[in-house]
């Protein structure tokens, strides 16, 4: 059934703010997404009816506190298909689930000449923890390439794959919106004996997502782009590699026991998660998911792809001299829309947009390698999602019209 | 167009984005080159400067790089404003800038008037420079204003070095 687009409108109460007097454009979800009514219920209720902190005490808000935040971890599990709520570890972004893999599997498995295998197409927080484990322990990087349609160049795949530890790979860029096929890739990394990390911060929020279907070994995703608050996140890690694993930070709740000659660490997941967490986040990041669920994720996607190509259509007719980076095929790429006018900077044009309450990201997006490849400092990048409309597309095409007129050379 | 937007985008600005002066490389040496970057967007920007070490002068200036056009407008203005100043005259106006950048900024913040940073300004000709000040109301283009100007102080200062 198609979303009812003017009723979610109703539940998100940032989207009513008036900007220079206009209701607010918000087309930067790829950035981090708005909170619908129920989450920031959720939240408040916490801190206001029944908070403590989890796994401590014995009373009964404390009790109460535990059962929500643990529910919110099996809501987790349940989105992605985990086997386990064990399996989904609480971090503060997608960015620490990252790090926590290079930290903890990195330094315990990988030495000195050892092969991770990356794309042009990942965000800086899938490419800085890699490459501060090269200057540590001397490991090597290779990088997928990208094709002129904007997909990954899958041609050498093998020869790169020849001997590596991991592959680490983007379910969905950032920057193109391209989405890729992970099983394919999961299947040829553990053909080399691979393993996969799969970033999914911008995959998750917007398509189905199953982790076993996938045949993922490590995926990393934040809550504050689903709908979620900022703060936390999640790793899902097969429960096997968990296990193997070191611990990642230490402190109060990673332990079972501690001596004054050493420790042993928790059960899966506490085992990563030393100290206390983001409690309200997690419950909020709870509510978050049954707002998801309950939409239904295919109907999620097809509004989202329904619009992307809206958009696309409209920006490609509307503007012969502007560029976009990405497929211009709906059906492989998401909502992140990059684009271009040629000899106008992305932050000029992003600056003329506000005037219109158009809220449009500017930048190189945290994929600077991708943005030397295709050539350019910035792009300008809107990006959709499930509150967003066709009259918010066509008031995005006006305002840029009137901002490429004025920046015209 | 907001009252804003217009004081962003002045006409002074725009001709400087739409025809960049000095534009180009200087051949390295007897010229420096310094980079100057702004991760925020992504902007670069080389700074090629001849010293006169005689006289003590920015005998040549050249531009490259890329940007919005407040980065492109003020590393324009920059080096029309600095060749052929004397490398103190220069290190003046990088000050004067920088505090008509800050002023407003302390302004906004409600911090004080800002007068300790007026002395910086104080008989310093800003001319077209000023055009720029329109920038400090939108404080993310700040840096946007600011980058070939810090460039510029560094190469100042590597020019410095080498001719010692």
């Amino acid at each position: 059934m198609a979303l009812d687009v003017d009723k979610i409108r109703l539940d998100f109460p940032a989207l009513t703010r008036q900007i220079h007097g206009q209701e607010i454009v918000y087309l930067d979800s790829a950035a981090s997404s708005q909170k619908p009514e129920s989450v920031l219920q959720a939240m408040d209720a916490a801190y206001r009816t029944s908070y403590a902190n989890v796994h401590r005490g014995v009373y009964q808000t404390a009790e109460e506190t535990t059962a929500a935040f643990e529910a919110s971890r099996a809501k987790v599990a349940r989105f992605i298909n985990a086997r386990s709520a064990s399996e989904v570890v609480f971090v503060r972004n997608a960015t620490e689930a990252i790090n926590l893999v290079a930290y903890s599997w990195g330094r315990a498995n990988l030495k000195q000449g050892d092969v991770v295998v990356l794309s042009l197409m990942e965000h800086h927080a899938n490419i800085v923890p890699w490459h501060m484990l090269a200057e540590e322990r001397g490991i090597e990087l290779r990088w997928i390439g990208i094709t002129d349609d904007f997909r990954l160049d899958l041609t050498n795949l093998d020869e790169l794959l020849s001997g590596a530890r991991l592959l680490a790979i983007s379910a969905m860029s950032n920057v193109l919106g391209t989405i890729n096929e992970i099983r394919p890739l999961a299947d040829a990394a553990h053909d080399h004996d691979a393993l996969i990390l799969v970033d999914a911060c911008q995959y998750v929020p917007h398509l189905a997502t199953d982790v076993r279907a996938w045949d993922a070994d490590f995926v990393a995703f934040s809550a504050h782009k689903m709908l979620g608050p900022s703060g936390i996140g999640g790793l899902w890690a097969r429960a096997e590699l968990l296990e193997g694993m070191p611990p990642f930070l230490g402190g109060g709740e990673m332990i079972r026991d501690v001596r004054q000659d050493g420790f042993t660490t928790n059960d899966l997941p506490w085992k990563f998660e030393a100290g206390t967490p983001a409690i309200v986040e997690a419950i909020g990041w709870g509510a978050a998911i049954d707002y998801l669920a309950n939409l239904g994720m295919a109907d999620v996607r097809d509004h989202e792809e329904r619009l992307t190509r809206y958009a696309l259509d409209a920006l490609i007719q509307n503007f012969p001299t502007m560029t976009i980076y990405g497929p211009q095929d709906a059906s492989i790429r998401g909502g992140a829309i990059s684009f271009l006018f040629d000899g106008i900077h992305a932050h000029d044009i992003s600056q003329v947009l506000d005037e219109r309450a158009v809220c449009v990201r500017a930048g190189h997006h945290c994929a600077k390698p991708l943005m030397r490849h295709i050539g350019v400092p910035a792009t300008s990048r809107a990006s959709l999602y499930i509150y967003n409309t066709e009259s918010e597309v066509d008031t995005l095409i006006e305002a840029l019209a009137k901002a490429e007129d004025f920046f015209r050379i | 167009m907001s009252s804003n937007l217009e004081d962003l985008y002045r006409e002074v600005i725009l001709d400087h984005y739409r025809s960049p002066r000095n534009r180009g490389e200087l051949p390295v040496p007897p010229a420096t080159k310094t980079e100057g970057f702004n991760p925020l967007c992504g902007d670069e920007v080389a700074v090629y400067l001849e010293i006169d070490s005689a006289t003590d002068t920015v005998r040549d200036i050249k531009i490259e790089g890329q940007g919005c056009s407040i980065s492109q407008a003020s590393t324009s203005m920059m080096s029309a404003a600095v060749k052929g100043k004397t490398v103190d005259g220069a290190r003046q106006l990088i000050r004067a800038f920088k505090a008509l950048m800050s002023i407003h900024e302390h302004k906004l913040e409600g911090e004080g008037d800002g007068s300790d940073l007026a002395a910086d300004l104080e008989g310093v000709r800003l001319g077209d420079l000023e055009a720029l000040q329109g920038v400090v109301k939108f404080p993310v283009r700040i840096k946007c204003a600011t980058l070939a100007w810090n460039t510029l102080q560094q190469g100042l200062d590597e020019a410095g070095d080498s001719s010692i």
